[in-house]
């Protein structure tokens, strides 16, 4: 039904023309659910919105063509394509709530939808709009009828644009990152509605993402694109046991699995080899009923509730958990970023819960335990060069000074493989794993113990993330530190840890060695994440 | 909408700590003026005691405080003070000028609305036209005009050059009488008296100065509408209802105007402080009889009665056109007092 | 979290800057200097202002000495002459030359506004600063002051100050000051409360920074580009205000030549036809703030690291 053939997408920036896609081709049939996967620059959004004609002002289709059911998309009217939208074919983007009219009751939105496509009268408006959020499996739809975006959760919103988006039983539907920033329970439950309600009214799918074990589970058959340009295609298994392109290869084993290496993550070329890092005997970390208590609107929030747990010296523990479960709270208290409610934290057997988080910064004990933050971007100061902030903490707590501290910056550099000529660059000269290994340098600045690091690679792409993945368990047998890892992923957590803790609701409800909590799982919480990890076909090991 | 009812009683409810703070200010400034009330009061042929019996009876020889609780108590009365220069009351001077600033004013800010916002929003629907770089130029000349300096230019062109506009000499030419008293607006007296010729009069007076005024809030209300405009054009909701097929129309105004409108409802709170400043300086060019000209010649004199009621009650007038701007804003935005804002 | 490469820059930033690869920039080893002159070739709108200004300053340094005419000096028969070659501006009701007037009255013009945005500048970043990265009582009491100061329609409040502290030019840079401190204050508390607690000054606080060093150093730098724009916009409107006051009487003196004063009296000629006592200081007053508010956006270019290529 749909047909692309030589596809081009060019913009016009200050810089001269870039072209965004350069000659792709590609097929859809009836029924069909294709994925379209890349990292971010491979021209798979842009694919998209060049289809329903809605690129941004400087975006044109340069060549090619775009056949849906006989009509061609590219020199449609835009009267003709504003007919097209909506009602043949539809688009879901990330970050729902932004995608929604802030002032606007999600209900009439809908209702403006089904008017405009002739699908309903002013009388039944509202009946059809209440039925289009029941086909969304939204509970107690006439009530959320008279909602605005800003009273419902993600995952609610995500529904309502799905609902939106289907309302006028579109034959195709295309997904741009639906699930991104969702949690893997709401991104489980939303992908599955999508597939049903696709399988239901027999419609076609395109899947876009950048995350190739969540496309092999719901898509039919999978485009890789990189740099504009279709690398490969094929179905999800063949796709994984057998990547014929050097990059499909590549994104197949960056894709963390249930089983596997961390070494495996990497292109055969460059796996060397990985000495075990030891785990001491002597507790580093000793946390003992730990708690934080907010004050709500509506009585105490209780963030964290008494939780205790151990870390060893040289061991490396996972936090897992979805928003709001207390794991980002927990990692500030332990960091001594945010005061705790009650109970201690141990280092070293010295209780450091007692020291106030506010002149903490001036402690001896402060350049012992350090973190890595989620959003490299957001933690590098926009002024300071990547030298600077290397080298800040260098200044404030090691006491250095001149030639050492520019000899110690550069071996830091060396040490994270940030390339040395890249140190008077500020951030937005540096790209995402760039940013990324300099977070990394400037929390090692200052030869710590232990190091939080919360959510490092949440933000890199795929392949950038088996590189840092690397580097920490490289460097954690040359340093001999401990890790406390924070993630919503429990294959990156089982890459990496000895030890992993499931959190819920601000509390611990399962711990133990890694391998035993993946495989034989106690509490049905940590049974519900396990089986909403998309599940990409298992390749053998080669 | 029980949320936005509680948010607004907030909102009144803080204005008053800060109405507070205004009489405080105002009290302080015009205790400061120079000049000896006391003297003045006394006249001129006055002795040191007549002097003194004359400060006794203003109240000027107690203490600080004690002048300050006296004055709160005059103020709830409704008591502003009497005028050195007029001998009237503040309260009743200040009222018998306010509807001429009222009418100079709105009907400023009506003509500059009506201009400035289609203006801002076609600027950013053809973003790169001519409408748009006629937008830009205007606002940065806008804003760089002096009102004193356009008002004087502006008579010079019309009155001398062109001779269209009658002498800037007030709000009616001596030939017509004032128009039976209703709310003082000329223009509405005259309508409702069904005096059709002095309404022209009254309407030929009021242009040039409105026009004036109109331009110098032209700039900031264009700027803003223009802005709001093109970031709601490019916000992620304007995506998904474009990609839903809602024809320009529905998103252009639905959608997107009303979203923009919420800056610039907030802008036009700032705009008012600037306006009812400039209203001052225009009322002196046009020899408009409002509360602008008529501090501006209290405080030649250091008539401390009536420069304190002026500077009074242009700030009551401010608190409450921001709490009636807050209140617009509170329509038009549900999330208005949540945390959703 | 990936990003969604939907437009232009998205895509030329992301080809620019790739994993594997360097990023090569055409000016890697830029200093400020070499920066400056960039942005000023960058946008040409920029390099005029800055030309403009660049004449403004030279005309209140050296303009005393270089106007062919004493700017007090009266001439009782040559008053109310039009433009001329002998008087270019032609001369006022006085007799004096009007081109040496407003010449001279730039220097007035400029300290003022200067002084006064200044001021304002320094006490109400300070201010903002604290209270954005304070929060709680210091910052509630701030607010509570902004927001009575910003209760007056602030003209109005110039004019009380002025008339309550005295007719003199310190008197109205302070006034002008007051009345601009909420502004500062205002921008800098909310910028500074965004980056309270963003990453990197969380990860300042884990390097060994106390507040004060994050507040002046890292916080504060970063909240200086949009204040850059605030500042020039304020210069204009200081001068404008500094004008207005002096027109309704307040402030400055005659015959001291100041443009404000100078088109009040030139209002009362008007009427009369004599067009260009109050057209030319007007047209000055118009050229000096058009140039302030032309500088902003270089000015924050200028001082944004982002605009480094």
């Amino acid at each position: 039904m749909l047909s692309i053939k030589g596809l081009s997408v060019a913009f016009r920036t200050r810089n001269g023309e870039v072209n965004a896609v350069k000659g792709i081709d590609f097929e859809l049939a009836k029924g069909e659910r294709l994925g379209i996967v890349g990292e971010s620059g491979s021209g798979k959004s842009v694919t998209s919105y060049a289809l329903m004609r809605i690129l941004d002002a400087g975006g044109q289709i340069k060549a090619g063509d775009a056949i849906y059911s006989g009509i061609d998309l590219r020199n449609a009217s835009e009267r003709d394509m504003r007919d097209i939208r909506g009602r043949e074919i539809s688009m879901i983007f990330q970050n729902p709530r932004a995608a929604l009219n802030p002032i606007r009751k999600v209900g009439h939105q809908i209702e403006d939808v089904l008017r405009r496509h002739s699908r309903a009268t002013r009388h039944n408006a509202k009946a059809k709009a209440i039925e289009a959020l029941e086909a969304v499996k939204i509970r107690d739809a006439a009530a959320r009828y008279e909602a605005y975006p800003f009273e419902l959760s993600g995952g609610m919103c995500q529904r309502v644009v799905i609902a939106l988006a289907l309302a006028c039983d579109p034959k195709l539907i295309i997904a741009d990152e639906p699930t991104t920033g969702l949690d893997i329970t709401t991104q489980k439950a939303v992908m599955d509605l999508v597939d049903d309600l696709v399988r239901a009214r027999g419609m076609s799918s395109i899947l876009i993402t950048h995350d190739l074990g969540l496309a092999s589970q719901y898509c039919d058959r999978i485009v890789v694109m990189k740099d504009g340009l279709i690398v490969e295609a094929g179905d999800p298994v063949t796709l994984f046991t057998d990547p014929q392109h050097a990059y499909t290869r590549k994104l197949v084993n960056a894709t963390p699995r249930r089983t596997g290496s961390i070494r495996a993550l990497l292109p055969e070329s460059e796996r060397t080899e990985l000495a075990p890092h030891v785990v001491g005997q002597k507790p580093l970390i000793d946390v003992v009923n730990l708690a934080k208590t907010y004050q709500g609107k509506s009585g105490p929030v209780h963030a964290v509730k008494k939780i205790s747990f151990t870390i060893h010296e040289g061991e490396s523990v996972g936090l897992v958990g979805e928003s709001g479960c207390g794991k980002s709270t927990t990692s500030s208290m332990l960091v001594r970023l945010l005061d705790a409610t009650s109970g201690s934290i141990f280092y070293r057997g010295e209780d450091i819960a007692s020291l106030p988080a506010a002149s903490f910064a001036r402690h001896p004990l402060r350049s012992k335990i350090q973190m890595v933050f989620q959003d490299a971007t957001d933690s590098l100061n926009p002024r300071f060069t990547a030298r600077q902030a290397i080298a800040d903490p260098l200044y404030r707590l090691m006491g250095m000074r001149g030639d050492t501290v520019i000899k110690r910056t550069e071996e830091l550099a060396e040490m994270t493989g940030f390339p040395a000529h890249l140190l008077d660059r500020f951030p937005h000269q540096l790209s995402g794993g760039q940013k990324a290994r300099v977070g990394i340098a400037r929390a090692l600045a200052t030869e710590p113990d232990f190091l939080i690091l919360d959510e490092p690679t949440a933000a890199l792409d795929v392949s950038i993330q088996a590189l840092v993945l690397n580097l920490l368990a490289d460097l954690r047998v040359r340093l001999g530190i401990s890790y406390l890892f924070v993630s919503h992923d429990l294959n990156v957590v089982r890459l990496l840890c000895d030890h992993v803790i499931v959190m819920q609701n601000g509390a611990i409800v399962e711990s133990g060695p890694v391998a035993t909590v993946m495989e034989t799982p106690q509490h049905a919480y940590t049974r519900e994440l396990l089986s909403a990890a998309p599940q990409a076909p298992e390749r053998e090991i080669a | 909408m029980a949320v936005r009812g509680t948010s607004v009683l907030t909102r009144i409810a803080q204005a008053i700590p800060v109405l507070f703070g205004v009489i405080v200010i105002s009290f302080v400034l015009t205790r400061a003026l120079p000049g000896d009330p006391a003297v003045q009061f006394a006249g001129i042929m006055a002795t040191p005691e007549t002097i003194e019996e004359t400060r006794a009876k203003l109240g000027l020889d107690k203490p600080l405080p004690e002048q300050f609780m006296v004055y709160l108590g005059q103020l709830f009365q409704g008591d502003l003070g009497q005028s050195v220069s007029t001998g009237r009351p503040v309260l009743t001077e200040l009222a018998s000028r306010l509807p001429a600033s009222l009418e100079l004013t709105l009907s400023a800010l009506l003509l500059s609305c009506l201009v400035a916002v289609p203006l801002g929003v076609l600027a950013a629907t053809r973003p790169g036209s001519w409408i748009d770089q006629i937008c830009r130029l205007l606002v940065t000349m806008g804003v760089s005009l002096p009102t004193f300096f356009t008002g004087v230019m502006l008579i010079y062109i019309f009155y001398y050059l062109l001779g269209v506009s009658p002498s800037p000499l007030g709000r009616l030419d001596f030939i017509y009488l004032d128009p039976p008293h209703v709310t003082g607006f000329f223009l509405i007296d005259a309508a409702l008296d069904g005096d059709w010729e002095t309404w022209f009069g009254a309407l030929k007076q009021l242009i040039l100065p409105a026009v004036t005024l109109a331009l110098f809030t032209l700039a900031p209300i264009a700027r803003m509408t223009r802005a709001a405009m093109l970031s709601a054009l490019s916000s992620d909701y304007i995506r998904t209802a474009r990609a839903a097929g809602l024809g320009s129309g529905r998103i252009l105004y639905g959608y997107a105007f009303r979203n923009a409108l919420l800056p610039v409802v907030t802008t036009l709170g700032m705009v008012f402080s600037f306006v009812l400043g400039a209203n001052v300086l225009v009322e002196k060019v046009f020899a408009w009889p409002g509360i602008g000209s008529y501090a501006v010649e209290a405080l030649i004199v250091s008539d401390y009665a009536a420069v304190q009621g002026f500077v009074l009650a242009m700030a009551f007038l401010f608190v409450f056109l921001n709490l009636v701007i807050d209140l617009a804003y509170s329509l038009i935005d549900p999330r208005f007092g949540t945390s959703g804002k | 979290m990936n990003k969604i490469v939907s437009s232009a820059s998205d895509a030329a930033s992301v080809q620019v800057a790739t994993a594997n690869g360097p990023v090569t920039p055409a000016k890697s080893k830029s200093g400020a200097f070499a920066h400056l002159i960039y942005v000023l070739r960058e946008n040409p709108v920029t390099g005029i202002a800055f030309a403009m200004f660049g004449i403004l300053i030279f005309a209140a340094i050296f303009g005393p000495m270089i106007v062919p005419y004493d700017p007090l000096a009266t001439d009782a028969s040559s008053v109310l002459q039009p433009p001329s070659f002998a008087h270019w501006f032609g001369t006022d009701n006085l007799g004096r030359d009007v081109f040496s007037r407003v010449v001279v009255a730039t220097r007035l013009d400029l300290v003022i506004s200067v002084a006064a945005v200044a001021l304002s500048f320094v006490i109400g970043s300070f201010l903002g600063a604290v209270a954005g990265y304070r929060g709680g009582w210091t910052d509630i009491t701030l607010n509570r002051v902004l927001d009575t100061i910003m209760a007056f329609p602030l003209f109005v409040l110039a004019m009380g100050v002025v008339a309550a502290l005295g007719n003199s030019v310190a008197n109205i840079i302070y006034a002008t000051a007051i009345i601009n401190i909420p502004f500062y204050a205002r921008l800098v508390r909310a910028e500074v409360n965004i980056r309270r607690n963003a990453g990197f000054t969380l990860a300042a606080k884990l390097s060994g920074n106390s507040d004060a060093r994050i507040l002046a150093f890292h916080i504060f730098p970063n909240a200086l580009p949009p204040m850059m724009v605030q500042v020039s916009l304020n210069l204009g409107w200081a001068i404008l205000n500094a004008a207005g006051l002096s027109f309704i009487g307040l402030g400055v003196r005659p015959p001291t030549p100041e443009w404000g004063i100078m088109v009040a009296e030139g209002a009362n000629f008007i009427v009369s036809g004599e067009w260009w006592l109050a057209l030319f200081p007007g047209l000055s007053l118009m050229i000096a703030v058009l140039t302030f508010n032309l500088m902003g956006d270089g000015l924050r270019d200028i001082v944004d690291p982002r605009r480094r290529t």
